[in-house]
This record gives C-alpha cells, structure tokens and sequence, in this order.
C-alpha cells in the first residue's frame, strides 16, 4: 500500500492529473454554493443538471468541445515554451473571418471547398500568431501585452470588414447571411447536433502536437526554452526562430477553432453557423486558456479538459431548467482557473497529509524540494 | 480652436483612470508582482461604485458627495479582490499572469450573474449626473479656466491628487524605497530585515485601491456612471498596463503617457467634431483601432530598453536565499 501511494504520489503525470480534479472540485463547490445563494429550493436538482445534464446532449457536447479544444492547444502549445498566449480569441476571430471570406467569395468544387475553408482559417490565425511572435522574439515586447492589443485590433478589424461586405453581411439581421453548404464541414449525422468531422481532426491535430513536442527535436528544444531560456541559448538552440514558429502554430491551431466554429453544419436545413459583429471578444479564445490549465498544457490532457468543460456548460445551459443564469459556468471556470493556478502546491500539501498518515514511522524522511520552474 | 478645448476637455475624465490604473500597476509591479488582474480589479471596484451610487441616487445626496463615497467604496472593492491575486500570488507562490487571468475572466461573468438575477439586465444603470459645467471663479481664467475647469468631472483633480500622493510615497518614504527594493532584488531587501511577502502584499493592495478607483472613475467619466457586464472597461486595465510599460514605471512619465493614449482615443470619438479629419472619410473603426495599434508601435520602440522590475514575475521564495 505504501508503496503504490508514493510511487503515484511521484508520477509528474498522476500529481497534475490529482491536481486539476482538486481545483476542478472546489470551483464545482463554488459553483454550488452560489446556486445555494441565489434559489435554495432548487440548488440539488439544478447542480445535478449542471453535472449530468451533458450526458443528454452527447452531440452537442463534442461540437462544442472541438472549438476550446483547438483554441486550449493554441494556449497550451505556447505555454510549453513559456509563452503565455492570451491573444487566442483574436487568432480565433481571424480564423473565423479568413474562413468566412473563403466560404462567400470563393466558387469552388463541392468537395474541396470547406477544406480550403479550414485552410484559409488556419492562415488567418497564423497570421496572428506571426505577428506578437516577432515582437516578442525581435523586439522584446511582452508577448501578453501584444497578444491582448491584437485581439481588440482583431475583433474590430473583422467586424468592419464584415460589415462593409455586402455578400457577407446581412445588416437588417445584424449578422452574417448563410453560408454555401459546400463550404460547411460534413456532419456526423446525429439528430439534433452540429456535431462533425473537425472533433476528428481536431484530436488529430492534438496527437500531432503532441508527437512534435515529445518526438522531434523542435519540441525538445522547444520544452527546454521553457524550462531555462538562458541555459537554452547556451546550449546552442534558436531562441528567436522558435518563439516566431511557437507562435505561428498556436496560431494556426486557434485560427483552425474558429474555422471549425463558423463552418459547423446547422442542425436547420439551409442555414448555417453565423456571425455577429458586436464588438466582443471571443469567449472561446478565453475558455482555451482554462482548457490550457486545466489539461496541464499537455495536448492529451487538453483533448479530455475540452470535453470536460464542454460537458458542464451543456450542463449549466440545461441547469436554466430550475431558473439559474447560464454565467454561473464562467464563473465556475474561472474558479477552476484560479484555484489551478496553485493546486500543485495544495496537491502537495494534501500528498504529504495522506504520506504522512501511513508512514507514521518514517517521519524522519526528508521530503524532496517540489521540482519548481522560474517564470 | 472650441475644437481643440473640446478634445483637451474629453481627453481628461479619460486619461485619469489610465492613470490611475497604471499608477497601480506600478506599486504593484515595482513591489515584483505582475498584475495583469488590474482589467478585472476596475470593473471590479466600478461594480460596487456604481452599485453604491444605485442604492444612494435617490436621497438628497449632492452629486460630488456621491462621487466621492462611491470612489472609497470602489477602492474598497479593488483593495479586497486584489488580496486574492496577493494570496495565490504572494502567499501560495501561483503563477502571477495565470491568476490574473483567473481573476479577469471571473468578474464580467460574476457582474452578469449577479446584474440578470437581481436587476434582469446586464449591468448596473445609474442616472446621477456628476457632470461639471463651470468651477465657480476658476473657470474665468483665460485659456486655462477653459481648458482645465469646464465641462469636465472632479475625478480629474482626484486623479492628479492621487497622483501626487502616489509619488511622493513611492519616492520620499521609507515604505516607497522598501517597496521598490522588494522588486529589484527581494533576496537582499530580506537581508536587511524587509518583510518581502508584506511588501507585496502592499504593493498588490494599493494596485486594488487606485484600480478599483480608476475603474469606478471609467464609469463615471467614459459610461456616464454605469458598468455592463459584457463591454466591461473595454481593455482599459490592459492598455493601462501598456501606459505603465510606456511610462517606464515612473511616475509622471506614466502620466504622459496616460495623456497620449486618452487624447489618441479621444480623437477617435470625435472624428465628425474634427473637419479635416471628417473630410478624410476613413471607417471610423480605423480609429477605434488607433489606440491598440498606438500601443503596439509605442511598446515596440520601447521595450528594447526597458527597465522592467528585475524580480517581477517571480515568487518569492524565502529558501532560495
């Protein structure tokens, strides 16, 4: 017994996994607290909602994963080398635009064009990854300051060239007119769902990254500038290349979200995804981020944090059932957020309560120093 | 000319909570904790001032006195979030940017939570007007009166009063040199008997004070005394951190900076008051863009040689000494 329990309470893996369940508990608890408050009556049956009620929406569940899931890896990827990508909603708007502007303005054959889409999507978030990328590499500008300037830059920008586009926009309907359905992404045939293909490849584009980071020298060099970029440099690797590259493919994978969002088939025949210019950022840039933590910016880990928080904001839509506003799951996942920040460190206060309750005669054993990185 | 007196009148109740938010950005950064929370922190504490000023709009109040009750409790409000950055930031040694984040993306959905179960809207709507038209006899003089004391709002003499508390703390008391000491090189301030995790703590809650401040003057002076959930402070806690960075954590370089950003987006609004940017005929977004892209080209030039707190970023460990 003693045994298995220090040798998971050693496993890196196992302790972020203990981790992210921690804060994921106590943001829930949180987030039934303030249910509490708000109508006690029905708090029981609408948390058990906001727990299982994604069980009923299985479909929409992963439609609505795939987005986060792709904007989480853009988040994740950067933060693997040290790079905090804050600027994903606007990589994602931008995705979003270029794949739009494919779907309208360009004729093309049926069975091409939502690939071409997806493409240009993926060019117009590596766009905005490109460009905080070489301020932070050549000029040394913070790269979260330059990533949340070009989401403002990114979000006005794309509104006004939606609404100075005729074919595009509808403005008597304040929103984007439908797509071509050759443009749309082929749908997975269940009732009721968006649901489609880019769930696929977007776990695909997890695997590969993953495969970069762990198999390729790019990704060693890449982990290692994360790590120390000083004994890095040293070391010989291309500092400057890799933040430029780094960016250019977190960028790509939120440019890709937002294609993937836009270019999901409407469950109404005729119809499509579509696009309000409002002047907001996109909420799913930022739903990255806790994707991000939550899955320890591992591509895997992110592949099952997506699904989770997809699963309870389904859950938390279906909790309107008992009266309750669906903003309780952002406040929920910045909860989670918060408190992941630092459950390494209570994980590890926990880990050494539970050591030391069955070791009770080894309590001279040193404990190890927590492997600690310097930001 | 009146368009001139305009855009410097509109520039003012704009650049003080830049400067304000920065000004806190600076305590706090300077202390070695980055506060990328400071977005959060303003809506923050313009939530609670604007919610004090909902219950009060009513009574027989005089405005300024309001205005002025509404900024302590806004203050208060900024003061208590900002200890949560302090305790996952200071105390449990979390990552900073990352619980900033956290706290950034926790308030607009707590503000609409709140605002749709007890107001069913999306925010808070006061109708006090806390205008100025004239200061009595100041308003007279010449160029000045105009410029300075019409048409304008008290937070901006608050403002530059702050601002010059600010200063003078941060550089001729004992605590601003401690403070300052805490962010260089916080293993050689504890040396000499400097409570490192006090001065953060002090350093993160007056970033709390002067943002939730400055937020409850955004409010004031941008919204027309109201905060929504959705538009939130519209990136101000950001482009204040970007003021900071321009001002190069001092204070009255953060002031001019604050000045150019508020006039940059001054300007922007009132494109149709400015004839011969009128005739031009640009997409008025071009503008609105203009204030983010100003940041960009500014922080480009200077970062190279900026002089950011050595220590800032980094938890302070006492077993690393």
């Amino acid at each position: 017994m003693q045994v298995i329990i220090k040798k998971a309470g050693k496993s890196k893996g196992f302790s972020a996994f203990t981790a992210a369940l921690l804060a994921v508990l106590l943001g829930l608890v949180f987030g039934y607290i303030i249910m509490t408050i708000a109508s006690p009556a029905n708090s029981f049956l609408g948390f058990q909602m906001l727990l299982m009620g994604g069980f009923k929406r299985i479909g929409d569940v992963f439609y609505y994963a795939t987005p986060i899931l792709m904007t989480g890896l853009a988040v994740g990827f950067a933060f693997k080398m040290g790079l905090f990508n804050i600027g994903a909603s606007g990589q994602y708007t931008m995705g979003m635009f270029f794949a739009l502007y494919a779907g309208f303005m360009w004729k093309l054959p049926d069975s091409v064009h939502w690939l071409v889409c997806v493409l240009a999507g993926m060019s117009g978030g590596m766009l905005w990854g490109l460009i905080p990328g070489i301020f932070k590499a050549l000029l040394n500008v913070n790269e979260v300051i330059t990533s949340i300037m070009f989401n403002y830059i990114g979000m006005y920008l794309v509104d006004m060239l939606i609404q100075g586009n005729a074919t595009m926009y509808i403005s008597s309907k304040t929103r984007t007119s439908y797509l071509p359905a050759s443009a749309q992404m082929p749908s997975l045939g269940i009732t009721n769902s968006s649901v489609n293909i880019s769930i696929f490849i977007a776990i695909i584009a997890a695997l590969i990254l993953f495969v970069v980071l762990n198999k390729t020298t790019f990704g060693y060099e890449l982990k290692a500038t994360g790590f120390n970029k000083y004994a890095s440099a040293y070391a010989g690797m291309h500092g400057k290349r890799n933040i430029i590259l780094t960016m250019v493919i977190a960028g790509a994978m939120a440019g890709l979200g937002g294609a993937f969002a836009i270019l999901a088939p409407s469950t109404i025949a005729g119809s499509s995804m579509t696009y309000e210019p409002v002047s907001v950022i996109a909420a799913n840039g930022f739903n990255g981020i806790a994707v991000a933590l939550l899955g320890n910016s591992s591509p895997i880990g992110i592949i099952f944090s997506a699904l989770f928080v997809s699963h309870i904001q389904r859950g938390g839509t279906l909790a309107s059932l008992y009266g309750y506003k669906q903003e309780i799951i952002d406040v929920v996942i910045a909860v989670i957020i918060y408190f992941s920040a630092f459950a390494m460190l209570m994980n590890a206060m926990v880990g050494n309560l539970i050591k030391k309750l069955f070791s009770k005669n080894q309590s001279k054993e040193i404990l190890p120093a927590d492997p600690k990185e310097e930001a | 000319m009146d368009t001139f007196y305009y855009l410097i009148q509109n520039t003012l109740p704009v650049a003080i909570p830049l400067l304000l938010v920065a000004l806190g950005g600076m305590f706090s950064e300077r202390s070695g904790v980055i506060n990328i929370a400071l977005e959060g922190i303003m809506l923050f504490g313009a939530f609670f001032g604007c919610l004090f000023v909902y219950f009060v709009q009513s009574t027989s109040m005089d405005a300024q006195g309001i205005l002025l009750l509404g900024m302590l409790v806004a203050g208060t409000g900024g003061f208590l979030y900002s200890l949560l950055l302090s305790l996952a930031a200071v105390t449990m040694k979390a990552d900073q940017t990352i619980t900033g984040t956290a706290l950034n993306m926790l308030v607009p959905a707590a503000i609409l939570l709140f605002s749709k179960m007890f107001f069913n809207s999306d925010g808070i709507t006061t109708n006090k007007n806390f205008y100025i038209k004239e200061v009595p006899a100041l308003s007279e003089i010449p160029v000045l009166g105009k410029l300075f004391f019409q048409n304008t709002y008290i937070t901006v003499y608050i403002g530059i009063m702050l601002l010059v508390i600010s200063a003078i703390v941060f550089y001729k008391t004992r605590f601003g040199l401690r403070l300052r000491a805490c962010g260089e090189h916080p293993h050689a301030a504890d040396s000499v008997g400097i409570n490192v995790y006090f001065m953060r703590y002090a350093g993160v809650s007056l970033s709390g004070i002067l943002g939730g401040i400055g937020g409850f003057f955004y409010a004031v002076g941008v919204m027309n005394g109201n905060t929504n959930g959705h538009t939130g402070v519209a990136g101000f806690g950001f482009l204040a951190l970007a003021v900071m960075i321009f001002g190069q954590w001092k204070p009255f370089k953060i002031l001019l900076a604050a000045l150019f950003f508020a006039f940059l987006r001054t300007v922007a609004y009132s494109i149709a008051l400015i004839p011969f940017l009128d005739a031009l005929n640009i997409n008025q977004t071009y503008y609105k863009m203009l204030p983010y892209v100003a940041t960009m080209v500014v922080l480009a030039f200077t970062s190279k040689k900026s002089r950011a707190p050595k220590a800032e970023g980094i938890a302070y460990d006492k077993g690393l000494r």
